[in-house]
This record gives C-alpha cells, structure tokens and sequence, in this order.
C-alpha cells in the first residue's frame, strides 16, 4: 500500500518541477528571514533571483552542523518564536546542542512523511505498534509517534528502558508493528527467546533506525521473530525519522523528495557525484517552516539511485550507509563526539588526561567505556580516592553526552598512539 | 618521623608487577615491606623501600604513576592484645585508618603500617603510648 500515491508516485519532470518551484520559495524565505543566510549570499554575490531551479542549487552554500551550533540556539529559525510550536535537540560537536524548531506545518508534514514510511512497512489503521525510541528532547520517540497517530494505527508510547514491561504488553496487546532502534529490537528478540515467548507474539513488522545496520542484522531480526523489519532514516536538523525508508524490495531508502531534495557530493571537492557513485548525503529542505536548511551536509556516505522502484514509488533511493565522512559515532541512537569527552574532561581541570573511547555491543546493547590514563595529578595512595575520581569522569561524560559511561583507569602512555597523535576511539561493534 | 611509602599505579592485568619490580630491581632499590590493593580494573601497589627518592624517579621514568607518601611505622611486642591496645589510643582521638599493613625490619618484633587520616595527630598520641615509631634510617640495609 502506498499513502501518498499523488506524492510518492509522480513522474521525475514532475517531481523536479515541484523540488524547483518549492527550492525557489525556501530561498526566497531564508534570504529574507534568516540574516546567516543572507549574509552567506551576499558573500557569494548570489540575489534570490539567481536561483531559479534545481538547477541552481550548486551556487548555494552548504551549511554544517559548526553553523547550528554558531547560531545556537534559534539563530537559524525563520519564524517568529510565536510560530514554533515544539523543539528537539541532539548532541552538538562540543558542549552546546544543536536545536531545532518546528512549526504547526512543520509537525504535520513530519507525521505525513512518518506514515508514508510505516505505509511502506505494512502498517495499517488496525495494527497496534510500540514506540520504543527514546520519548523527549531526541527526535525519535515523539516524530514516530506523530506519524503512527496520523496512520490511525493504536500508538502504545513505550520510549525505552523497560524491556521485560515492554514484551508482556507485546504479547498481552497483541502488539503488531514496532518502532525502534535495530540493536534494541534484537536484545527484545533475545529477550522472548529467552523466555520461551518467540511464538507468543502477533509482530508483523519493525520499523528500525537511528543507528547504522546492514543488511545482514535486517535479516537476522526478520528470521528470529518472523516478520518485516524496515530502515527508517532522518536527522533532526532535516526533521527526524521519516526523511527515508525503504519498501518491500529493500533496494535503498525512499527518499521523500517533495519536502527534501537531496544531493550526493563529493567529500573534497563538494561538486556533486554521478547517481550511483558514493559520496557526502546533503539535504535541503523544501517545506520546512521552522528551521529550513539549505544544503545540509549529514557527513553520511551514501550513493542515489534515480530510477523508479518496483514498489511503484518513483522516489530516489539512497543506498544504506558506507559510514560517515567525520568522527561521529552513533550510540544507542546517541549522537556523540569524541570531542565531547575531551570536553567534558577538561571540566576536571588542569591538563587534559589521555582517553580512549571504547565502543561494543554486548548482548546487542551498545556499551561505552571511556579509559583514562592516570598521571601524578590524578593519583592518589588510597582506592577510595581513585574510586571518587572515577564516579567523577563518568558522571561529567554523563552529563555531556547524556549516556552511561564505564570508566576505567589505566596507566599512564599505556593508551594507543599512532604516528604520534592519540587514537581516542575503537568502534568494536560488529555489524553482523 | 614518618616513613616515606612509594605508591605505585598498577593495571590489573599480566605482567604489570613483576615490570614494577624489575625497574626497582635494576635501579639496586631494595623492598622492606609492600602492601598490594586490587580492584577489579587497577591494583595499589604501597612499598616502604631503601630509596623511596631513586624507586619513585626510576618509575616514572619507565611510565609508572607513583608518588611518594608519609606513613608511620609502629614498632610493637609479639603479644596478644598489643595491636587493639594501640588502635584503641587512635580511634578515641578521631583518627581513622586509611590503610594498614605488616613491617618487617628484621628484628623480632611485629611491626605495621599505618596511613591515617591525620598523621601528625595519630604521631602525637602515640608519643603517649609505649609504642615506638620506626625511623626512616632502619629502612635501609
């Protein structure tokens, strides 16, 4: 089934026809609206009348996530706050969030583009689904829940943290569809494995995201609870979840091009690449009342494919993730830097002591462990020191990048250098 | 008065103490008595040596964290209740004990370690005792 038909289904002329109409208007309103801008055009020499189409969108300048950190918090906005009627924020680079705003239109689009999504899953008015992403200032809690409201289906707001109450109302509901992390969907597969419960539940389908997946962990959790399980992409600077999903033949993710136009461009230079060919995902937004971005650089590596799906959906599909073109790790749907840790480190005081950011996935639940080198300012003769002083790193990691960390103390220059700069992550994490 | 005690920084794993004690070795520094904390993550490894200056520099040298800590050493006899006697002076003085461990000077007698929470206190207290502190000078050979 497709939800949109008119949108999802429309001839490339026509869809380009659309993307330039609305290209225009967003120039036109961010020149006028938002003085950052405005500014970066006159730079360039560039008058609103120089874009006339997509095919002008090369003289725009790109914007990065350094220039919604700069702007912090509603610099970027381009309505009056009156207008905003909600925020979401996600970790910044360093200390500061990157905040985001929507409008009434804004939400609703959102909701529109979430049941698109959860349409191509399968989901119906008469299934019931858990929402288990985080509720709150993250995106995805409230943006899947929008969008499975708008669909009709039964909403049940899980957000997460309670596994064995979330798989009793599974079964006890006769839960049908889920939306959550693909790590977290299969912990709760192990979860009922473990308690004997696989064949006690009436799941159909997932909606997963929020974390890089492959292929492989997709079709492990279809095999273990037998259903449909679905990729969902989105960021919050776009608008969240719902920027993407993939359909049935899962052949790349559907990129809804009537609000966000889409371009795959090269890491060094910045042109754009031939469809087909891997580079950085830019986005700029079409519709988008609250916080329009124009050339959005999500640092994701991808590659686009223009032609029409076997869905019937016309819309371009981008490629699952080859990664990302800076440092950033995802965690538990977490954003975070390691500059972050450096950071909130330094809040300690003195000199900045060596760490090293270890990142797993044990019982597939992402775990952090941040090790620390103590030197003679950290050192003390007696454990109970020690122990405070490790209570103390975890907590301000805690607090800056909002997840529980394990610290360890190791000693001194034991932690990994190579060619002389400090190697400060291992990502351990098999994508299997 | 007091005993300077080198503190030394250890990963719990293979390998780690025996490396402490090969630097102290070929540095000719020469260990009296020891004490080793563990965790599960790190170990505190407390060493009373013969040059407490030269094992702390050695260490640091090969990448150690150590430090140099005042302790006092407490000369008692070999009988029943010496040791609660002389806990007992300390506890109704409001001292605590951080940490505790057996000397061994050679001589005939039990003597112990202690780190408290107030040395100079604890040091002034058992001047009234008829405990004997041990001096740095017996460390060495």
């Amino acid at each position: 089934m497709i939800w949109n038909e008119t949108k999802e289904c429309m001839s490339r002329d026509e869809i380009m026809t659309l993307q330039s109409a609305r290209l225009v208007k967003t120039v036109d309103r961010v020149y006028h609206n938002v003085p950052f801008y405005r500014k970066k055009m006159q730079a360039l020499g560039l008058e609103v009348g120089d874009i006339r189409g997509i095919e002008d969108i090369e003289k725009l300048p790109f914007t990065t996530k350094a220039d919604l950190r700069d702007n912090y918090p509603f610099g970027l906005f381009a309505v009056p706050q009156s207008e905003i009627v909600r925020v979401h924020a996600s970790s910044g680079t360093t200390g500061k969030a990157t905040v985001v705003g929507y409008t009434r239109r804004d939400l609703e689009i959102w909701s529109e583009c979430v049941a698109r999504a959860f349409t191509m899953a399968g989901v119906k008015r008469d299934d019931i689904i858990q929402v288990a992403y985080g509720y709150g200032l993250f995106t995805g809690g409230l943006g899947a829940h929008g969008g499975a409201e708008k669909l009709g289906a039964t909403v049940v707001p899980m957000s997460t943290g309670n596994t064995k109450k979330l798989t009793t109302m599974m079964m006890d509901f006769g839960v049908t569809a889920i939306a959550c992390t693909p790590s977290y969907l299969l912990h709760i597969a192990e979860t009922l494995e473990e308690n004997g419960d696989i064949d006690n539940i009436k799941l159909k389908c997932a909606i997963c995201g929020a974390e890089p997946w492959t292929e492989n962990m997709r079709l492990q959790i279809e095999d273990k609870l037998h259903i449909n399980a679905h990729d969902i992409y989105g960021l919050s600077e776009i608008m969240g979840p719902g920027v993407a999903c993939d359909c049935k033949y899962h052949k790349g993710l559907h990129v809804y091009e009537d609000h966000f136009l889409p371009e795959i461009v090269d890491s060094a230079t910045g042109k754009g690449v031939a469809a087909g060919e891997t580079g950085e995902l830019v986005f700029t937004t079409l519709t988008k009342e609250g916080i329009p971005l124009i050339r959005y650089n999500t640092r994701d590596l991808t590659s686009i494919d223009y032609s029409p799906c076997e869905c019937g959906r016309t819309l371009a599909r981008i490629s699952r993730f080859k990664g990302r073109s800076d440092d950033m790790l995802i965690i538990r749907g977490v954003n975070v830097f390691p500059s972050q840790i450096e950071a909130a480190l330094l809040e300690m005081g003195e000199a900045t002591p060596h760490y090293l950011m270890i990142v797993d996935r044990i019982n597939n639940l992402d775990t952090l462990e941040v090790q620390v080198e103590v030197d003679e300012k950290f050192f003390s003769d007696q454990i109970k020191e020690l122990e405070q002083l490790t209570k103390k790193i975890a907590s301000v990691i805690q607090q800056a990048i909002g997840l529980a960390v394990k610290v360890k103390l190791v000693e001194p220059k034991t932690l990994e250098r190579s060619m002389g700069k400090a190697v400060h992550v291992i990502d351990k994490r098999k994508l299997v | 008065m007091f005993l300077k005690q080198l503190s030394v920084f250890i990963e719990n794993r293979e390998g780690r103490l025996e490396e402490v004690l090969d630097v102290l070795k070929k540095e000719n520094v020469n260990i009296v008595s020891m004490s080793l904390a563990d965790t599960s993550d790190y170990g505190l490894l407390r060493l009373l040596v013969d040059k407490p200056e030269a094992g702390k520099k050695a260490l640091r040298e090969n990448g150690f964290s150590a430090m140099l800590t005042d302790v006092l050493g407490i000369r008692l006899a070999h009988r029943v209740g010496q040791l609660q006697e002389l806990l007992e002076v300390i506890c109704k003085s409001n001292i605590n004990i951080e940490y505790m461990y057996a000397l061994s000077t050679g001589s005939d007698d039990a003597s112990i370690v202690i780190k408290t929470s107030d040395l100079e206190k604890a040091a002034e207290v058992l001047k009234e005792t008829d405990v004997e502190l041990v001096e740095a000078k017996e460390l060495q050979a």
